[in-house]
Formats: structure tokens, sequence, C-alpha cells
């Protein structure tokens, strides 16, 4: 009971959270930015934000599944797997792009189907169950495909898509110069996603079911619709992230990759204030901590800083951010 | 008191092994607050998840309104009206106070949901009430006190004509108790029935028009609360029937050394001032009823849980303890009510498990003496008389009273001589009952010391050569086996 009355204070302290991480963004922003001349430049800025869209997209998913009180480890290998097998449809089955996208994106939502059987039906835990999707992803890419496979180049006719998210302008002097135009779908999922978190009852009832299941059952929610419904958010981001990925990537698609990502998202989604242990997050806060994640992965070799200290970084803020959480936890308990 | 309004009559159910309700009859009037009483165990709780579809009964009418029904779920009894306040609540602490309130019958505007609204209808159940919450606050930031506000205005916004409160009280403040009576009182103004379970008599003399006393599954007796004492109520809960012959007398020698001293503890709200001293091949037993404090005396001596204040002697030196490592250092050893989670491994055999607490003993270099480790074990499976075929079984396909055994033998090999027994013979059958007594009244004639939380009355008289009664976190008696009786203990583990 005195635990209870300790907690008075947490609401309040989820916002200051907030505003620190905003403040992290700006600070780490300006601090590169100030060493690097490289850094304030605007091609570095482009490149920055190809990593962030599909970054972002696959966090998005992932912060409904953390609120939730489960986990999605099958995005990264996911996003790829099904990018690698829209892009098989377009060249080696000729369909036309948007097919592809369509393919790309129907992926990602039966492997949603497919994690959310998983946990809600099958009770199977979070963690375990899309390990094991993790696992199956990251081989199905290649079995389907057989091998690399490319996405139409944007000189090609059916190069379009890459428009999308990189639009190219002539600009006065005649020279083709990219507009990162890819933020404007972004801005759209945040808005809509926190829309359906906060106001609506997909989100209300898996805040509820991360905050207290057995609670939420008594209360007459279906636990298993709504708790699978956050693993198909969740599928369904990572095909969006599929089709970002590969309007950002201009080699081949190799099968296989995408490993980590996953992690890295979930790290976004811890420092943007999402609770490891369940019905705390916003999709703005992920927004922000992904922010920083690519902040520092862009910024950190420009001051000298290569992969190495990049990774050391990463894992201290996330140790920091993590801290937060339990702390915060500590309090409730 | 208007007319019935719920009726239950002859209930019985039995689960395997236990008959947990025998004929059990209870009427509810309007506009009247029922007491539903008993020791722990007495299927107060069972009787009411009868009621409201958790169990199905297997024989007995309940009639509701004139009808007889028979409800499914809690859904189902929750729509005709029955709504249960429980006492561990059923709260989403991340939502807000309305969205708690009206989760799973969101105010819609078009697709989204209408949080304002929300927010207006709870302040207006709240209004109905008199109290003051804010329905946007973040449900986590609240007292329990007002928690369970919040869930009593969830009940009443179901409609609820029959509102049951499963212990309301025993996590409340002083005032917040004010505030709920003076809810019920509103809520019997307005003709609703209202069952109310407690072990406070005070309590009951305030708030209730009748009480109705349950005893080992059955039927005792409903007396009206204003012409009754609460030595009659207390003589009702216990009965006259004693199951087990008490121990007459102490068995300790009276020049017997302290070998513990537990000097004004204080750990939490459970644990306050408790002061005791334990002599050598001595059973201290510890009664009271649930939530009164005993295992969290328990764990805070034994360092399992952190102390506020107080001093811990053991053989009369000053000893810190701050961590169960700490406790078994100096000779105390705990097994815990709960076996199953803090006792055993169950996984694993019955010599890796007893040798569990004192591995640094059965080490040569770095692995593990298997040769020194079976020995010891054999040992303690022979002096014990565990039942098992042998010592490599693993603990998993044993009894529960062998399973207890086994931790015995935990703690024995590491020497310890002082054991926490903390209900030694919780969901063991009864022959297996009697050999844990035997060997327990053994320890203390070798020199060991025990002390010994119960909930069972007789377990407690019938072993212990004194007793400490704890109630709501405080000792209220400290009474000589010579002199204990049932009625002497009842009405110490209900003195507020």
């Amino acid at each position: 009971m005195q635990n209870t009355r300790l907690s008075g204070n947490s609401s309040r302290k989820f916002d200051l959270q907030r505003i620190v991480v905003l403040a992290v963004v700006i600070v780490l922003a300006a601090v590169f930015s100030i060493f690097s001349r490289d850094f304030r430049k605007f091609s570095t800025v482009v490149t920055l934000l190809d990593s962030f869209y599909y970054f972002c997209f696959i966090a998005i998913g992932v912060t409904f599944c953390l609120i939730s009180g489960g986990n999605d480890l099958s995005v990264g290998t996911g996003m790829v797997c099904y990018a690698l097998i829209g892009g098989f449809c377009i060249t080696k089955l000729g369909l036309p792009t948007w097919a592809g996208m369509l393919v790309t994106i129907a992926c990602g939502l039966v492997f949603g189907v497919l994690n959310g059987f998983l946990v809600s039906v099958m009770n199977l835990p979070a963690f375990i169950a899309t390990l094991c999707t993790m696992l199956i992803t990251r081989g199905l890419g290649s079995v389907v495909c057989g091998g690399a496979v490319n996405w139409p180049a944007r000189s090609s006719p059916n190069g379009w898509f890459r428009n999308l998210f990189k639009l190219m302008v002539l600009n006065s002097s005649g020279k083709k110069t990219p507009v990162p135009v890819g933020v404007i779908p972004i801005l759209l999922a945040v808005i809509i996603m926190s829309l359906i978190l906060n106001k609506t009852r997909i989100g209300r009832y898996i805040i509820a079911i991360g905050s207290n299941k057995e609670a939420a059952r008594l209360s007459g929610v279906n636990v298993v619709k709504y708790q699978m419904s956050a693993y198909i958010i969740s599928g369904f981001f990572a095909g969006l992230a599929g089709i970002a990925y590969v309007c950002a990537t201009t080699s081949s698609i190799t099968p296989g990759s995408g490993a980590g990502l996953e992690l890295d998202a979930i790290g976004g989604a811890i420092i943007g204030g999402t609770s490891m242990t369940g019905g705390v997050g916003s999709v703005f806060g992920t927004l922000l901590g992904i922010l920083i994640l690519t902040l520092l992965k862009n910024g950190l070799p420009k001051i000298g800083l290569g992969q190495d200290w990049q990774n050391i970084i990463t894992g201290l803020v996330l140790i920091f951010a993590i801290y937060i959480d339990v702390l915060k936890n500590r309090k409730k308990a | 008191m208007g007319e019935v309004i719920l009726t239950m009559k002859g209930i019985d159910k039995s689960f395997p092994g236990v008959h947990a309700l025998d004929h059990v009859d209870l009427e509810v009037c309007r506009g009247e607050v029922h007491a539903l009483m008993g020791e722990n165990g007495a299927g107060k709780s069972t009787l009411m998840k009868v009621l409201t579809g958790i169990y199905s009964k297997d024989s007995g009418t309940i009639t509701y309104e004139g009808r007889e029904v028979e409800f499914q779920n809690p859904r189902e009894a929750q729509e005709a009206g029955i709504v249960i306040v429980h006492q561990e609540l059923n709260m989403m602490n991340h939502l807000t106070v309305a969205q708690n309130i009206f989760i799973g019958r969101e105010y819609m505007k078009g697709f989204l949901i209408d949080d304002a609204r929300m927010n207006l209808e709870a302040k207006k159940l709240f209004d109905q009430l008199g109290i003051d919450i804010n329905p946007a606050e973040k449900m986590g930031n609240l007292t329990v006190g007002k928690q369970q506000m919040c869930e009593i205005a969830k009940a009443i916004s179901h409609e609820a004509k029959v509102i049951i409160f499963d212990e309301p009280s025993a996590a409340l403040t002083e005032a917040e108790i004010e505030e709920l009576f003076k809810i019920i009182r509103d809520l019997r103004a307005k003709q609703m029935g209202i069952v109310y379970i407690s072990h406070r008599m005070d309590e009951i003399k305030v708030i209730t028009d009748r009480v109705t006393v349950m005893r080992d599954g059955s039927y005792v007796g409903t007396l009206i609360t204003k012409d009754c004492t609460k030595d009659d109520i207390v003589n009702m809960m216990v009965g006259r029937v004693i199951y087990e012959e008490p121990k007459t007398h102490s068995m300790v020698a009276p020049d017997a050394p302290v070998v513990l001293k537990v000097d004004h503890l204080n750990a939490g709200k459970l644990v306050q001032d408790v002061s005791f001293e334990l002599r050598k091949g001595e059973i201290l037993g510890f009664s009271g009823l649930m939530g009164a404090g005993r295992t969290e005396t328990a764990r805070a001596i034994f360092g399992a849980d952190p102390k506020e204040s107080g001093d811990i002697y053991v053989n009369g030196e000053k000893v810190e303890i701050n961590s169960p490592q700490d406790a078994v250092k100096h000779g105390i050893g705990y097994l815990s009510e709960d076996r199953k989670r803090y006792g055993i491994v169950v996984g694993k055999t019955i010599a890796e498990n007893s040798t569990l607490a004192s591995l640094e003993d059965f080490v040569k270099g770095r692995l593990i003496d298997r040769k020194k480790e079976r020995d010891a074990t054999q040992k303690y499976v022979d002096r014990l008389r565990t039942k098992t075929p042998g010592i490599d079984q693993l603990v998993i396909n044993l009894s529960g009273g062998n399973q207890q055994k086994v931790v015995i033998a935990k703690w024995l090999v590491r020497n310890c001589d002082i054991l926490i027994f903390d209900e030694p013979t919780r969901g063991i059958d009864v022959g297996a009952k009697s050999e844990i007594y035997h060997l327990m009244s053994e320890l203390a004639a070798e020199g060991k010391s025990i002390i010994m939380i119960s909930s069972e009355m007789p377990e407690v008289l019938r072993m212990s050569d004194r007793i400490i009664v704890m109630c709501e976190g405080r000792k209220t008696a400290e009474i000589d086996i010579a002199d204990a009786t049932q009625e002497k203990i009842m009405h110490a583990a209900t003195l507020r």
C-alpha cells in the first residue's frame, strides 16, 4: 500500500523522460554538427534518414508488442525476408511493382498472425515464439528466392516506388537533388498509430492486457483477439519496413540479413519510454528513441569513432534506458 | 431490512479429497449488510465463488429475485446484478480510473473512444457515492483505499443489486475504512443487499445487520448482530470440537537458554514492533488469521525481506541478518509455506536437494563430492524416515509429506539449530501430518528450537509449548500452552 502511494508521481516522471529524450536528440544533433563538418551536409541527412525509415517502422510495430507485455524478435530478419519475397515476385514472376509491394506487406501480416497465434492461442512465451519465427524468416527468404534479389533500379520504368521515400528533383542548376519525402509516411504512421494506441479499443485493450492480463480478462476483454492484434500490427509494420528498406538499398537484398535490427528496434522503443514489462509506451517516444540510435549510428563515425565505439556507446545508452524502466517498475511493485 | 433478494440453500461442493461446502445456507435481504464469518478455510470464499459462477455447485439451490438461478461465469452474475469487490483488486494500473471502470463497454464516438464522456460518467458515479476521485488519474497512482472505491463505483455502474465485499478492510487505513462504511450505509439505504466477509469482530458489530457463521465448510448459524456478543460469534467460529489431543504443558526445561531473541522488530505494515524469545528445545507456535503478519515476521527474521528496525540475538549475541545467507550462517533455517516455490527444486533428486543449502561442505576441489553427498543424504533419509525407493529419486515424485522431509533434511544437513516451519502440514494428508508432528517433537527433544507458523488451531494446540498470536502485524498475545484455549487464541487473533 505504501508502495502504491510512492508511485504517485510516476506519470509525471514519464513525461519528464520524454522531455529528456527530446533534449538528447537535440544535443546529439548539435554536438555532431559542431564537431563534424561532414555531418552538417545535406547528403548526410538524407543517408541518415534512409536507414531511419525502415528502422522506425519496425520499432513502431514492436512497440505494440512490448506494450501488450510481449515481444517480437522476428521483425528484423522478417523485414528482409518479406522484401526478398516481394522482390522475387517482381523480378522472377513478372508481377507489377505495386503487386510486389503488396506481397511484401502480406507476408508481414501472415507472420504477424503466426506470431499472434503462437503467443495468444498456444500460449508460448513471446520471446521464444518470436525467436523461432525469427529463425524461420531468416531461412525462408533464401529458400523461396534461391539467392539475392534486386528490386527494380531507379532508372528502370518499374523503379518509381523509390520516390516514395526519396524524391529526385532537378534543382536550379539542373542537377538532381534528393528530397527525403519518406518523412511524410513516417509522420503519418506515428500520428495514426498514436491515435490507435490511445483512442481506439485495440490500443486500449493492448495496454490493459500489458498492464494486468487477468484483470482485463475478468473485465470481459477478448484477450486472445487483442493480444494477437499487437503481433499483427507488428507484422504489418515489418512489411512496411521491408518496402522502406528496398527503397533505401540500391544493391541487392541478401537473404539471411537483418538479424540484430529487432534488438535495436526494441532498444529504441525502450529509450522512448516503453516498458519491458508492458502497459506503458508511446509511439512518439519510439520515434525519438529510434532517432537517437540513428544519430549515434551515423554521427559517431563522423567524429572518428568507428563501428566498435558505436556498439559500445549504444550498449551504454540502452543500459541507462532500461535502468530507468527498472526503477519505474520497482516503485510500482 | 426489506424482502429477501437472495437465498442459497443446501449448497454442497466437493473437490477431490475435500468436502469444501457441506449443505450451507445463506439468506440476504434488500437493504441489509450480512456478515459472513469463519476461520481461514471455513468455506466463505468458496461459497461466494459458487454464487458467482466461478465454481459450479454439486447440489442445492440459489434463488435470486424470486427465480432459481445458476450462473455459468462471473459475467453472467454481473449482468444479473451480483458483483464481487475482490480482496485482490482487479485493476489495470496503467489505465486511468475512468478507463478501468468502463473497460469492455467504452463510450465511443465513431471509431474513437470518448474519454471525455467516460470521465464525465465516472464523475457522476463518484458524486453519487460522495467520494472525491479524479477519473482521469492513473489507477496506479491511487492508494489501495481509493482503488477499492473505484471497484465499488464499477460495481454500481453495473446496476448491482447484491454486492459482495471480500475482506474489504484488510488493506485500508482507519480513515479509509470510515469512508468505506459511509458508502456501505448509503448502499444499504438504497436497498441493496450486501455480503460482508471480514475477520474483524469490531467491524462486524458496527456495520452489519446479521451474521452467518461457517466452520469447516458447514453452516453453523445465523445471528442478529445487535442481539449477540463477540463471544457468541467466536464460539460459533471455533466450535467445541477438539480434533487432536492438545499438549497440556510445556516440554521445555524452565532453565533452557534463550537461543533466539527478537527485539522490537519492524518490517512494513505487517510486522510492527514484534518482540519474542525462543528457548532451546522449544516449539513456539505462531497463530493468527490470514494476513496477520506471521510469515512476514519469519521472512524478516530470516533476512528474506528488509527490516526497518529492531534487533535479533542468537545465543545471546546480537547478529546482523540482512540476507538468507546471513541467517543460515547463524543456524536459522526457514521452511516456506510455499514448498514448491521456495523450498525445494522439484526436478532434482533428493540428494541434490538435501545438500543445496550447504554445498560448500560437499566439494572436493572444484567438484561435488558425490560419495559424501550420498552418505549424508542417506543418513537423513533414514533418520527422517523419508519414504523413497532411493536417494536418486526426483523430488517431484515424492508425496507432499516426504517432500517436506527433504526440506527438513536440507536444513539439518546445514546444522541449523533454529528452524522456522511455515505451515508445515499444508497440503499434506492426515497420516503424513502426524509423522511430521512426531518428527518436530523429536527435533525439539534433541535440542533444536522450532518456530511453527500455523493457521490450523488444533495443530497449534497440539504442537506448541508456547503460543504467540498476531493480528494485523502486531503481537496481540503470548500464551503458555497450559493456559491456551481456542477461544483465547481466536479472541487475540480478532482483536480489532
